[in-house]
């Protein structure tokens, strides 16, 4: 009895206590900013979900070693999603009330189930190079900040590039663009984009999805055979896009008029294909697989090189384990603008950081001064322009690595802007959101 | 016309690819009685070890012999299978003989849940490479009778080919072996097979190496294919509606289902998909399992149960 009072005691003290060294207020006082990592390192997304994640909490800790944002040292949790909505928004709300700086929540469907939660809570969500192509809209989506591209953008440039290659705009018309895409809000993405251009341009949009998570996909592979397109633009994550490439190559289709959106264009999705997968192109969220820059290198001294590496020292300045750094970049750089206006050194909230986010103001300067040169345009949001970046460029696979193969392209605001206007204001009817004033928007 | 032929034999190689799956579930079912969940998790974890082995034994030897190091990594699986069979026998069902089948179900569904976690843990969780030699690019046969002819898969045509011939040698096993009668025994009643003198134990270890076997050849035809990853599990819910309409208790049932189901999704998704939308390939399985069972409730070929009161 005595020994179970104890215990029960015990349990109660370090519960008590536990609660009393994670709450913010505590944080606040210890000068930690605390960023949750939601996490996709099991499940069908894994093997492209971890350099993420790893990319990701290297870069704090990369930060740490420079004394933190100011001063102020990150503290991170991760949380495992396995790819799963319900488990993302588990995690959200397991995450949130530990005093959470901002969300990242790697996954389209996750995004669509936070945006709401999200202005309740007051806390910004980054969905740099995924989420709702509307989201860039600030004056409605108020927290969501899709940084450095939506789906539209990719869109936008893969029927940019594949014009390109055709010889001119002029020369899509008649041609079969066919769009073989995850069935989820991720896949779904590009489809009212493609429509608008397809009816500008006179193209053909063959749609085809491919039930989640594409492990087979021999039936739309055939169709393809059947129809013949000029292009194939390639919707996938994880297992979903080896297994178009395979596939494509099972068939004859040549690889080379395949091209991929940015989560389809890292190594997990060619290197075990190799040689198969030559050719094939996807499009870089701006930078690709960066071994030569400086963050890259900074990285691998101060974090790996001091034995604090998150996983293996290889996959340092790999494709998808930059955009983790680049997502925790952005993330740090907002939460550093947000103090410019509420006190450097000091540990920002959500709200305060949603200020930072919609003011980041990255120039050439600036990034190279963060080590990425070369790897990042320009950067610059409003509050009405929650993306700060519309371009895009493209790199192929040579069998071994990829490597860039293109020029910049620019989305063209004036196909994106109406359909950003367009399904936001629907949004916000349905919703009954009343978007910012400017003059809200400078408070 | 030459496109419906190619979606027919497209779809019947699948089928037979869904076949060697559903044989996992089938072989379990047959011996002891229990729907196996876990046969997934151990197509995933004998594909983790194959792939592993062979990447590791490659290096041992110094590069030198990608077949002597398959051989190895081949053998080396095969005895991961055998000890993961001894220690679901030892660990879980030994404990559970004469329980009900939804608990039997609920500890394949726990052997599951742990061979995903245990196989990540000791083998990675990033895709690795199968590479037996299977060729990767088509043919195109009857040029002169159809315009643009009839692609065939070469790696698809020899994964049905090994499949059936594996399909084959384990009907011989089940029907013609002494082994085989009696596991068939211990399905059909665990205590009057014990009472006959037929050691309940040890068949249901040899039941789970042989699904462990037949997981591990089903692991490197879809490894090589799709990669080793996590997803390689769930290859494992294609094959349910083949097992639900070839019936349970049937090897000729998981080739005949498996058939059917692969024929069916492949041409439902090509002529009805552009109709509905598409993406209807997986849940369209289902439905042609679900309209076979409105005719034949114990599917195809499954033993109807009569219960005499």
């Amino acid at each position: 009895m005595k020994f179970r009072s104890l215990a029960l005691a015990a349990a109660i003290a370090s519960v008590g206590l536990s609660a009393a060294v994670f709450s913010p207020d505590v944080r606040a006082q210890a000068k930690e900013q605390f960023f949750p990592v939601l996490t996709g390192r099991t499940g069908p997304v894994a093997p492209n979900a971890t350099p993420w994640a790893n990319g990701y909490v290297d870069y704090f800790k990369l930060v740490n070693t420079k004394g933190g944002i100011n001063g102020v040292k990150i503290t991170f949790e991760e949380c495992e999603t396995a790819y799963a909505t319900d488990r993302g928004v588990e995690c959200y709300e397991r995450l949130k009330g530990k005093g959470a700086t901002l969300f990242q929540p790697l996954s389209t469907g996750i995004t669509f189930a936070l945006t709401e939660k999200a202005p309740v809570d007051k806390i910004p969500l980054i969905t740099a190079g995924y989420g709702r192509s509307e989201s860039q809209n600030g004056a409605v989506f108020s927290w969501n900040f899709p940084l450095l591209g939506t789906y539209w953008v990719g869109a936008d440039v893969a029927i940019q590039h594949v014009a390109k290659q055709l010889g001119g705009v002029d020369k899509l018309k008649g041609k079969k663009i066919a769009l073989v895409y995850h069935d989820s809000p991720y896949g779904k993405e590009p489809i009212p984009l493609l429509q608008e251009r397809a009816k500008m341009h006179g193209f053909d949009l063959q749609l085809l999805p491919v039930a989640a998570p594409g492990v087979e996909q021999k039936a739309t592979w055939l169709q393809v055979r059947r129809e013949r397109p000029d292009f194939v633009l390639l919707w996938g994550w994880g297992v979903m896009t080896a297994t178009s490439i395979k596939e494509a190559q099972a068939t004859g289709y040549p690889r080379e008029k395949m091209i991929g959106i940015w989560w389809a264009g890292a190594e997990p999705d060619v290197k075990d294909i190799g040689d198969g997968a030559k050719g094939y192109s996807a499009l870089a969220l701006q930078h690709g697989a960066e071994p030569n820059a400086k963050v890259t290198k900074d990285i691998l001294a101060a974090v790996h090189g001091k034995g604090q590496g998150t996983g293996p020292k290889e996959e340092v300045g790999s494709v998808l384990y930059m955009r983790g750094v680049v997502s925790a970049m952005l993330a740090v750089e907002g939460v550093r603008k947000a103090q410019e206006r509420y006190g450097k050194g000091k540990v920002m909230t959500g709200e305060q950081t949603r200020w930072g986010l919609e003011n980041l103001n990255l120039d050439d300067k600036a990034l190279a001064d963060l080590g990425f040169a070369g790897v990042l345009r320009p950067v610059q949001t409003s509050c009405t322009d929650h993306m700060g970046s519309p371009w895009a460029r493209i790199h192929t696979w040579d069998g071994k690595k990829w490597n860039f193969s293109s020029d910049w392209y620019q989305a063209d605001q004036k196909v994106l802007r109406p359909l950003v206007m367009a399904a936001s204001t629907r949004y916000a009817e349905e919703k009954k959101i009343t978007p910012r004033t400017p003059e809200q928007c400078k408070q | 016309m030459g496109f419906f032929i190619e979606t027919l034999i497209g779809g019947l190689m699948a089928g037979m690819l869904y076949s060697l799956v559903a044989l996992g579930f089938v072989l379990i079912f047959k011996a002891s009685g229990v729907f196996n969940f876990a046969q997934g998790a151990m197509v995933l974890f004998a594909a983790l070890a194959m792939a592993r082995f062979s990447e590791w034994a490659n290096i041992a030897l110094g590069g030198d012999s990608l077949l002597l190091a398959n051989v190895i990594a081949f053998f080396g699986a095969g005895v991961v299978m055998f000890l993961v069979a001894w220690v679901i026998e030892r660990l879980v069902l030994r404990n559970l003989v004469n329980q009900e089948g939804a608990t039997l179900l609920m500890a394949t569904l726990g052997i599951a849940y742990v061979l995903e976690g245990l196989g990540q843990t000791f083998f990675g969780s990033q895709i690795y490479a199968i590479d037996v030699g299977m060729p990767k690019d088509p043919v195109i046969m009857f040029e002169s009778l159809f315009e643009g002819g009839v692609m065939i898969n070469k790696e698809d045509f020899i994964a049905a080919l090994i499949a059936a011939v594996l399909v084959g040698v384990l009907t011989l096993f089940f029907q013609k072996t002494p082994i085989g009668r009696a596991l068939r025994a211990v399905a059909d009643d665990h205590q009057a097979a014990q009472s006959i003198g037929i050691p309940l134990n040890r068949t249901w270890v040899i039941v789970w190496c042989v699904a462990g076997v037949v997981a591990l050849v089903a692991g490197i035809i879809w490894g090589s294919k799709l990669g080793v990853q996590f997803s390689l599990a769930t290859v494992a819910l294609r094959a349910l509606p083949v097992v639900i309409l070839g019936g349970l208790t049937s090897v000729p049932g998981a080739i005949v289902g498996g058939l059917i189901i692969g024929v069916g999704e492949k041409l439902s998704e090509v002529y009805l998909g552009p109709y509905v939308g598409g993406g209807i390939e997986i849940w369209f399985a289902y439905v042609l399992a679900l309209v076979f069972l409105l005719f034949r409730p114990q599917g195809l070929f499954g033993e109807k149960i009569i219960n005499r009161v």
